[in-house]
């Protein structure tokens, strides 16, 4: 009996391998590539809690001061990370306060459009600046809000003002680096909106009619209602990111001029790591915001749930 | 239905409509003045008068960026860069969603949560930067290529259009003693074009746009892609011995160069982006769809 079911079994494994060993071949160079270029530098984390030396590996590396904990402490007492921790909340803080309402708003305007062929071209056209890259973007920002020569200030000029310093105040470099953010995602990210609309019974809207409902009210009782778990959804994403820095953006907008702004967690790595080569001290920034970015992940989402909403998992 | 509308309704509608062309010139017009820029005398652009129609009209700054080979190279470079990186890319891609389809693989799971784990909690710019110099990867140009060929957000929109093909096609196939990889070629991927062709634009667009992985691991400028060149440029034409140094010669051309030189960067996604258009919102609603 039992060597039956032993052999039964053995034969079930064989043929197992037999149909799917060309899967776990398939598999190889994925897993493979998770795992040196994911998993193994989480081993280089251990370099936050270590003296940094070119010539040890890190295993050898004396353990810091501090019980291991020693850069963390000189990256808060460091005043530019300080700094860099400030400019990540208030940018990223602005962003949503900004950035995230605005493609609702540009969304229900969209789906308001009542000519088909003329929405089609308005969306072809302000999905556009999402497919340029930031350099992009910052040299066409440098040009159009040149100081003597760029068109908005050459305009304000000839309306009798004063030209703004859109790039090199700090306060205007901050309201320029939120607009950008808009100007970039403000068409695109209304995608997602406009695929939830689609989705809202149009019974809804017939119903409301016959309530004698007009446009806006149709807006505030069906339209956003149905859209309501998108939005949700997209607000626990972006909460959850409150901490974390993109580095393509500031880097690329930034100047020496607004440094005391600009300066996020990402280019201070950048240029106290790869530049400055305090490896000890940016590996232990890196970590922090690593861990932050995923309290606040979780945090954000156990909210919504809190609240009766479908949370991201 | 339009006829019925009442009078008002119809104003609303124009009002709705005329807001809507405010954020198409907004889009539009900086990019109209770059162009103006880029064709006009640097007298009549110093002097603040060039808005969105060229003044004193030439193309020297086309003929100084066409003529160096520093452009052109990395405009070619781009291009082949991109295109490696693509194949590679979607290659990863489908090698790790395929398989991860097959219920009945065992150790799906944990490979799965192995992979999902990297899109919450990553080590970080410096331990990666440690792990290429370790690699010995550091100014190589694979270095461009391999530490992002595999996205998990892609290979997640992959696999959820796989799970969207009925099992019951493989599972026929796999009684007529067809085997994984052939299902993948014949069935799964033919079915799959419009998704492909959206996942590719997507690592294309990712790659021509990506600039921090060549400034964080590529001492080489021969191997820099194009919108590096372009942030060095800008970054350098404001001050004239830099400027020097990058090879810019006649100071007075410098601002309608730094406009020649944007739009050299722009026009080939302006021109590829009508065409492929519908395959990239169609990866959008992707996205949205995957949650």
């Amino acid at each position: 009996m039992a060597t039956v079911l032993t052999t039964g079994r053995a034969r079930k494994a064989i043929n197992y391998i037999r149909s799917y060993w060309t899967l776990y071949v398939m598999l190889a160079l994925p897993i493979a590539f998770f795992v040196i270029f994911r998993y193994i530098p989480m081993s280089y984390i251990l370099i936050a809690f270590k003296k940094y030396s070119l010539f040890q590996s890190i295993w050898e590396m004396p353990w810091a001061d501090n019980y291991g904990f020693e850069y963390f402490i000189r990256a808060f007492q460091n005043r530019d990370f300080i700094n860099a921790v400030r400019n990540t909340l208030m940018l990223n803080a602005l962003d949503l306060l900004v950035g995230f309402p605005a493609p609702i708003i540009f969304a229900l305007l969209l789906n308001e459009l009542v000519y088909p062929r003329y929405k089609r071209f308005v969306q072809t056209v302000t999905y556009m600046p999402y497919f340029l890259s930031w350099i992009i973007i910052a040299g066409m920002a440098m040009q159009v809000f040149a100081p003597n020569t760029g068109v908005v200030n050459v305009f304000l000029r000839r309306m009798g003002y004063q030209p703004i310093p859109f790039l090199n105040d700090p306060t205007w470099w901050v309201v320029t680096y939120v607009l950008l953010g808009v100007w970039k995602h403000l068409g695109w990210n209304t995608i997602i909106y406009l695929a939830a609309l689609t989705g809202i019974n149009p019974e809804l809207y017939e119903a409301a009619e016959i309530d004698g409902a007009n446009r806006w009210q149709k807006i505030r009782y069906v339209t956003l209602p149905g859209i309501r778990p998108t939005i949700i959804t997209l607000l626990i994403l972006n909460l959850g990111q409150i901490l974390s820095s993109d580095f393509d953006r500031p880097y690329a907008l930034m100047n020496p001029l607004v440094y005391d702004v600009s300066n996020v967690i990402a280019t201070y790595v950048y240029t106290y790591g790869i530049r400055g080569l305090q490896f000890s001290l940016t590996t232990a920034v890196g970590l922090f915001q690593s861990v932050v970015c995923v309290i606040f992940l979780f945090a954000a989402n156990a909210l919504a749930k809190k609240y009766g909403e479908r949370g991201v998992w | 239905m339009a006829s019925i509308r009442s009078r008002g309704a119809r104003i609303v509608d124009l009002i709705i409509a005329a807001l809507a062309f405010v954020a198409v010139l907004i889009c539009l017009l900086p990019m109209l003045h770059v162009l103006a820029r880029s064709l006009s005398s640097s007298e009549a652009l110093i002097r603040g008068q060039v808005t969105f129609w060229p003044v004193g009209f030439n193309i020297q700054a086309y003929k100084f960026v066409l003529s160096d080979s520093k452009y052109t190279w990395s405009l070619v470079w781009t291009i082949i860069l991109t295109v490696i990186y693509t194949l590679a890319a979607m290659t990863m891609t489908v090698l790790a969603a395929y398989p991860l389809t097959y219920e009945k693989l065992k150790g799906r799971r944990l490979i799965n949560l192995m992979i999902l784990f990297t899109m919450y909690f990553n080590a970080g710019m410096i331990p990666m930067y440690l792990l290429l110099k370790d690699l010995g990867l550091l100014n190589k140009p694979a270095v461009l290529v391999i530490p992002n060929v595999l996205s998990v957000f892609n290979m997640i929109i992959m696999r959820s259009f796989f799970y969207t093909i009925p099992t019951s096609l493989r599972e026929s196939a796999e009684i007529d003693g067809a085997s994984p990889v052939m299902i993948l070629t014949r069935i799964y991927l033919p079915l799959s074009k419009p998704v492909l062709a959206t996942l590719s634009l997507f690592y294309a667009v990712g790659r021509w746009n990506g600039y921090s992985d060549a400034l964080m691991f590529m001492n080489d400028r021969r191997y820099h892609p194009i919108q590096l060149l372009l942030y060095n440029i800008l970054k350098s034409i404001t001050s004239i011995d830099v400027a020097t140094l990058e090879g810019f010669r006649m100071p007075g051309l410098n601002e309608t160069i730094q406009a020649a030189t944007v739009m050299f960067a722009t026009v080939p996604i302006l021109l590829v982006y009508p065409w492929l258009q519908k395959y990239f919102i169609h990866g959008a609603t992707l996205g949205a769809i995957k949650e």
